[in-house]
């Protein structure tokens, strides 16, 4: 017996020996090698489940195509504006509900949260004469009011936010027959508000936004990696930096080249300019994504949606994590709200009530992971967009309504499985959460 | 003798009316590892919860560095260098694992994370204990083994600067080969000074790795003993309660 103790003792000892003499190798990071070891490892990655947007954007590639073909205006010009508008608001409410769906739970009222909203600003705006944009903060504290309420009964009291938004979903629609008074409907008479999704800005303001998004995109690129040079950390080839960047630009002045072109009939009257609601977007996105990527409050985010007993344990307030994902949910829903008041031009009292579901659905389709911890802003915005040309597409085809829904069910299941087939290649296992 | 990090003196715990720890010694000391042994219901979660600050004892004393000391919260065990790496692991699968080894503790400059501070960290953390078999530090946990899973855990202890790092059962759940991998790494850290509590029930395991052994039987440490003076039939003996440790016999009869 013990002998053999002793032989188990005594490798064991020879091999830490062995390790111990050798240098410690370094470990990669992931920015080592050439572009053609990046894009390798990227695809790696994409095989291994961490398929992100991809299947999303291929997905509306092949929409553009298919609808392009069976319906020419598809990708005229007036078309992709309509898109971009069309897509903006429910965009916006995808973009809010993956707050909450990062931490695995859900917010059933956010549509009816923007109508909450749009009702007190339109009782603000039209019926008392504020200035709109007073009238649109209060809007957006009563957004943030009903997010802390809905955070304090899931962390605090912890019903399951699935319960507590059913419960507003249903409450809520009480709330704007109350606050708009039985079967009144408000048009938005405010012009700043009607253009947001109505009107174009000036095709050199266009221009000068994007040069503006194009330096900042460079700007952080040079920040990030010169501060890990100074760490002393590897770096990816600085070419590498240029073509994405060039990308990225390529690619926006496009859009913005194709929006400043005259699409109006009158050439008298030229329409021609990117549609104001775009750069906003466009802006609230970019600030949400640097907040989730760059600092501890985006990283402890997505480590309650990974593992919330990880997070508790690691020191991180989980409830108060939550509770932020919640009143941040609410405020973009109601800023999807001042988006679809701008677009639709009036608030009644079903302002909202069918948004909610086409919004995580968009969030799905996207990518986003309704398991917690896996997915992006921008994957809400492109799940949306893929949802809005469904609609589009199928609108102009001039089928009738009951396919639309058809269609974008079909869609939104085939995300789900995907999702979960992802899941299971990245070995992470339903039973492990 | 090398004068012991940690030391429990006659340490008490009850849940109502069952006494589970009835006056239990232990000490961990520096640069070595220690083995807490015993069956199922011995009371070496509950010994080891009142040391990590979650669970306090009832009575007793508890000397850290010489000093005593009141653990109440994971914070004061923390702040005292004790880490404990639970069964269960608690790591983000959805994160990297610089992200978990940080997590929590992340550094900042000017509001945003240090990225590549962090990572130089983690790498060089990983790299002092040898690790190696990780193709990336940016690799995302869900990818890798129990085994590297294990080591990410450990080695976001090591990060922390740990004096001393608890394991429960590090191996219960890996393979022959992850198993030796953890347990070289368990060597390791007691190489670079730190004090190591093994709770195993593997005893091939306790006999590789550990140099004390500490057999806890219904609540009280019934022998402590030095690796190399005892051997396996014995230890079965003292869990299972069929052997009585007395330390003059145990003496005269090498
Ligand atoms: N929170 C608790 N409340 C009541 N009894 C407990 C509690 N925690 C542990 N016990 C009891 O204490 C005894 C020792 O448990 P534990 O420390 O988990 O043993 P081990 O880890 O050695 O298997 C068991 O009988 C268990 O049922
Ligand atoms: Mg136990």
């Amino acid at each position: 017996m013990t002998t053999e103790q002793k032989d188990v003792d005594t490798s064991l000892a020879a091999k830490i020996d062995t390790a111990g003499g050798a240098t410690p190798p370094g470990i990669a990071t992931g920015y080592e090698g050439t572009a053609a070891d990046q894009f390798r490892a990227y695809v790696s990655r994409v095989r291994s489940g961490e398929m992100g947007m991809l299947p999303a954007l291929g997905g509306f590639v092949v929409l553009c195509i298919l609808f392009q073909i069976l319906s020419p205006d598809f990708l005229s010009l007036p078309n992709i504006a309509n898109l971009m508008t069309q897509t903006a608001f429910l965009g916006m409410l995808a973009v809010a509900l993956v707050f909450v769906i990062l931490i695995a739970e859900i917010d059933l009222s956010a549509g009816v949260t923007a109508g909450v909203g749009m009702a007190v600003f339109v009782q603000l705006n039209n019926g008392m004469g504020v200035n709109w944009i007073l009238a649109f903060a209060i809007s957006l504290a009563v957004g943030i009011v009903i997010g802390l309420f809905i955070g304090y009964f899931v962390a605090k009291v912890g019903i399951p936010s699935f319960v507590v938004t059913l419960g507003l979903f249903l409450g809520f629609q009480g709330l704007q027959l109350v606050i708009l008074g039985d079967g009144n409907t408000y048009r938005v008479t405010e012009p700043a508000v009607t253009a947001i999704e109505n009107s174009n800005i000036p095709p050199v303001v266009g221009w000068i936004l994007w040069a503006i998004a194009v330096l900042v995109t460079l700007g952080t690129a040079f920040y990030d990696r010169g501060r890990r040079v100074r760490a002393g950390v590897p770096v990816r080839g600085i070419g590498l930096l240029f073509a994405r960047v060039a990308v990225i630009a390529v690619v926006s002045g496009a859009v913005v080249f194709l929006l400043n072109l005259n699409r109006g009939n009158n050439p008298l009257f030229p329409i021609a300019g990117v549609p104001i609601v775009v750069p906003i977007v466009v802006a609230l996105l970019w600030i949400g994504t640097q907040i989730l990527d760059r600092t501890r409050w985006g990283i402890h985010l997505y480590a309650v949606g990974g593992n919330p007993e990880a997070a508790r344990r690691a020191g991180i307030n989980v409830a108060a994590i939550r509770i932020s994902a919640f009143v941040l949910c609410s405020g973009l829903a109601i800023v999807s709200g001042l988006f679809q008041a701008s677009q639709v031009g009036v608030v009644g009292s079903s302002f909202g009530q069918t948004d909610v579901l086409n919004g995580v659905a968009a969030a799905v389709v996207g990518g986003v992971s309704l398991f917690g911890g896996r997915g992006r802003l921008v994957q809400g915005l492109v799940g949306a967009l893929v949802i809005t040309a469904i609609a589009n597409g199928l609108g102009l085809l001039a089928l009738p309504g009951g396919i639309n829904l058809l269609v974008t069910g079909g869609v939104l299941v085939l995300a789900a499985t995907v999702d979960a087939l992802s899941r299971k290649r990245a070995g992470a296992s339903l039973a492990r959460v | 003798m090398v004068a012991p990090y940690i030391e429990l003196r006659d340490v008490r715990k009850g849940f109502g009316p069952v006494e589970v720890l009835k006056g239990v010694n232990l000490k961990v000391y520096p640069g070595q590892v220690s083995a807490l042994v015993g069956d199922n219901g011995a009371g070496k979660s509950t010994l080891i919860k009142g040391l990590a600050g979650v669970q306090p004892y009832d009575s007793g004393e508890v000397l850290v560095g010489g000093e005593p000391v009141h653990l109440t919260s994971p914070k004061d065990a923390s702040k005292l260098g004790i880490e404990v790496v639970y069964q269960d692991l608690a790591l983000c699968e959805n994160l990297d694992i610089v992200q978990n080894m940080f997590l929590g503790r992340e550094e900042v400059h000017q509001g945003t994370l240090s990225n590549g501070e962090m990572e130089k960290q983690a790498s060089s953390t990983l790299g002092s204990l040898s690790v190696r078999t990780m193709k990336s530090v940016r690799q995302k946990v869900s990818s890798l083994s129990g085994g590297q899973r294990q080591t990410v855990a450990i080695a976001r202890a090591v990060l922390q600067q740990a004096k001393v790092v608890i394991l429960d059962e590090p191996t219960a759940a890996l393979g022959v080969a992850q198993t030796e991998q953890v347990l070289l790494l368990v060597r390791r850290l007691a190489e670079q000074g730190v004090g190591v509590l093994i709770i195993s029930h593997n005893l091939a395991d306790v006999f590789a790795v550990a140099d004390h052994i500490n057999v806890l039987y219904l609540g009280t440490m019934v022998a402590e003993v030095e690796t190399k003076d005892s051997n396996r039939d014995d230890v079965v003996g003292y869990i299972t309660g069929a052997k009585t440790f007395t330390p003059n016999l145990e003496g005269a009869a090498r």
